[in-house]
């Protein structure tokens, strides 16, 4: 059984069509990253998949629908809706009180063993507290309850470097043990891009890209092309091509690395160099069919 | 998505056996995150309870003189005479149960969502239902018994200190213990609450908490503008005050027989009790209707609608 399989999901606003009929599936253990522009669709994807909001087509998380089945549901997935969301008013003994009693899968004891690696004083309230430590005990909560799916909305926002590292850290070592299963979505691209095992690239309420990370490896191909290459390169049909130091930068999908690495230095494409080109791959493409009706 | 990893070795979480939990757990652990955010629930009536005492205590020396001065009075004045600063702290402990209630639920589910927290609440495996309950047990289950636990103490530290004062100047204590006898009047206030109060208030709150659970802003003025517009309606359509009546009667408990007072002594009021009548009437049992009506919204409201 995967853990999410969406089929024809649609939500829209008025006249704004936030997810546009996507197909997506979820396997079991993997640790997904959903990545997009501002209004891609990513949070009411999320929210549709945690029971949140309403929506069109067929959905399925942990077998069940997350619309008529949420409290079900919520035993066993768990989720970080924005740093800001844990109450202001709790103190932090209070928050581990309560998760405590309501929940029955959590382990206090190792939530504790989280929050003891931290600073954060089980007497404040959690409005006493910095952003980083509001993250901190809300990680350190959830990390504690042995959930199967857990869902993160850009869990780092507002965060510095340090704590956005940690935060990753902690949830690969501390978490993932490959039967939980991770969805994610962020901004900072490259500080997911070695915790993730699949991408999900989603652009105005559409799948751009949907593949694992090795998918990416063995798929995609950024070649440094020197300058006398440079039509050589153009008749191999590359997805993108963009200039950088001088020389023409063309990424490559499902095009032999032999055949390639002729035309200049080879390399696997970092995930936001990625995402840019097949955006603008498919907005183009949307906007030929657009001209074409 | 194939199934390799490419997240190196980690570390294998221990698995917890899911807590036995019975059905009462997610609802008592609700009631108390009420309590822990809105301590004004308690905090407000102790606090009124405290001023009222600080009051009592300035004027108590006056007691002895009062008391003297009774003889003139008929039975019936003398008890009034005895029992008014008694009424008047119970009278204000109600008073300040509704306005506590009111504003409790006012923001119970308004609250959350201005905030945001609702996404922390909603995370957890406590069903709407479950949510809204707990809320509404506030004002109509945990307000009653509270006030009338102040009310006891209050009362019992009032007739100490008068006892006291009243030693010092040589009179006996008997009459105020007689007349304001501190159980009899905790229990009698117990009634009252719950009947008027609670039983009788609670479509006022569970209203309130409808329109908490609905607005995007200014949760009061929309519980306020809906009754107004009715009574508007009515008064400019018809040219009657029916729904203002029928509230009134509502708040007050009028009408209602659910205690026949006594005018003459002299009396015992635990005699005049009569919850029968009451619920043999129609009144409460609509009241009841109306009540489950908004909070099956308030739950939908909250389940269904988008987290903001």
């Amino acid at each position: 059984m995967p853990c999410i399989e969406a089929r024809g999901l649609r939500k829209t606003f008025g006249t704004t069509i936030a997810l546009d009929g996507i197909n997506l599936r979820v396997e079991e253990g993997r640790i997904v990253g959903l990545i997009g522009p501002n209004g891609a669709g990513k949070t009411t994807a999320l929210n549709a998949i945690l029971g949140l909001t309403s929506y069109q087509g067929e959905l399925r998380v942990l077998g069940r629908d997350p619309w008529k089945e949420r409290e079900h549901l919520m035993r066993d997935v768990c989720f970080i809706a924005d740093v800001a969301v844990l109450p202001r008013w709790m103190r932090v003994s209070q928050a581990l009180d309560y998760v405590a009693g309501v929940h029955p899968r959590f382990d206090r004891a190792r939530a504790e063993g989280f929050l003891a690696k931290t600073t954060i004083a089980r007497n404040r309230k959690i409005r006493e507290l910095s952003k980083g430590m509001v993250t901190q005990l809300h990680l350190a909560l959830v990390m504690a309850i042995d959930a199967k799916l857990l869902v993160l909305d850009e869990p780092t926002l507002g965060l510095d470097i340090l704590f956005r590292k940690q935060f990753y850290d902690s949830l690969l070592t501390d978490y993932y043990d490959r039967k939980r299963t991770i969805l994610l979505t962020t901004h900072q691209v490259e500080e997911v891009e070695h915790v993730l095992t699949d991408l999900v690239f989603l652009d105005r309420g559409r799948i751009v890209l949907e593949c694992s990370m090795e998918e990416v490896e063995s798929r995609y191909v950024e070649v440094m092309v020197r300058p006398e290459q440079m039509a050589a390169a153009r008749s191999l049909g590359p997805m993108h091509e963009r200039q950088s130091l001088g020389r023409g930068v063309f990424l490559f999908d499902r095009v032999e690395r032999q055949r390639l690495s002729d035309l200049g230095d080879v390399r696997t494409p970092n995930i936001a160099d990625l995402f840019v080109a097949l955006v603008e791959a498919s907005q183009v493409s949307s906007q030929a069919r657009g001209a074409a009706r | 998505m194939n199934t390799q990893s490419n997240t190196g070795e980690p570390v294998e979480a221990q698995k917890v056996p899911p807590a036995v939990m019975s059905a009462t757990r997610p609802f008592y652990w609700s009631l108390r995150r009420e309590l822990w955010e809105n301590r004004f629930v308690y905090f407000g009536p102790l606090a009124v309870a405290a001023v009222f005492l600080f009051g009592f205590l300035i004027s108590i020396p006056h007691l002895p003189g009062k008391l003297r001065a009774l003889g003139t009075l008929n039975p019936m004045q003398q008890h009034d005479a005895i029992t008014s600063p008694y009424d008047f702290a119970e009278g204000l402990l109600m008073v300040t149960g509704m306005f506590v209630g009111a504003f409790y639920c006012l923001d119970a589910l308004y609250g959350e969502r201005r905030d945001r927290s609702i996404l922390f609440w909603k995370s957890l495996p406590i069903s709407d239902t479950t949510a809204v309950l707990a809320k509404a047990c506030i004002p109509l289950v945990i307000l009653p018994p509270l006030l009338v636990v102040i009310s006891f103490v209050l009362q019992l530290l009032m007739l100490l200190a008068s006892s006291a004062v009243l030693a010092a100047s040589g009179l006996s204590a008997s009459a105020p213990w007689a007349q304001a006898p501190p159980i009899q009047n905790a229990l009698l206030l117990l009634y009252h609450l719950v009947t008027v109060h609670a039983l009788m208030h609670a479509p006022f709150y569970a209203w309130l908490l409808l329109v908490s659970a609905w607005s995007r802003r200014m949760p009061l003025l929309w519980a306020a503008l809906p009754p107004l517009a009715i009574v508007g309606l009515e008064r400019h359509a018809f040219h009657t005050m029916h729904f203002v009546k029928m509230i009134g009667n509502q708040l007050s408990g009028s009408g209602l027989e659910a205690i026949t007072a006594p005018d003459t002594l002299p009396t015992n009021p635990m005699t005049h009790l009569t919850p029968g009548t009451l619920l043999g009437s129609p009144d409460p049992w609509i009241g009841l209707a109306v009540t489950a009506v908004f909070l099956f919204g308030a739950i939908q409201l909250r389940r269904y609608r988008g987290p903001f």
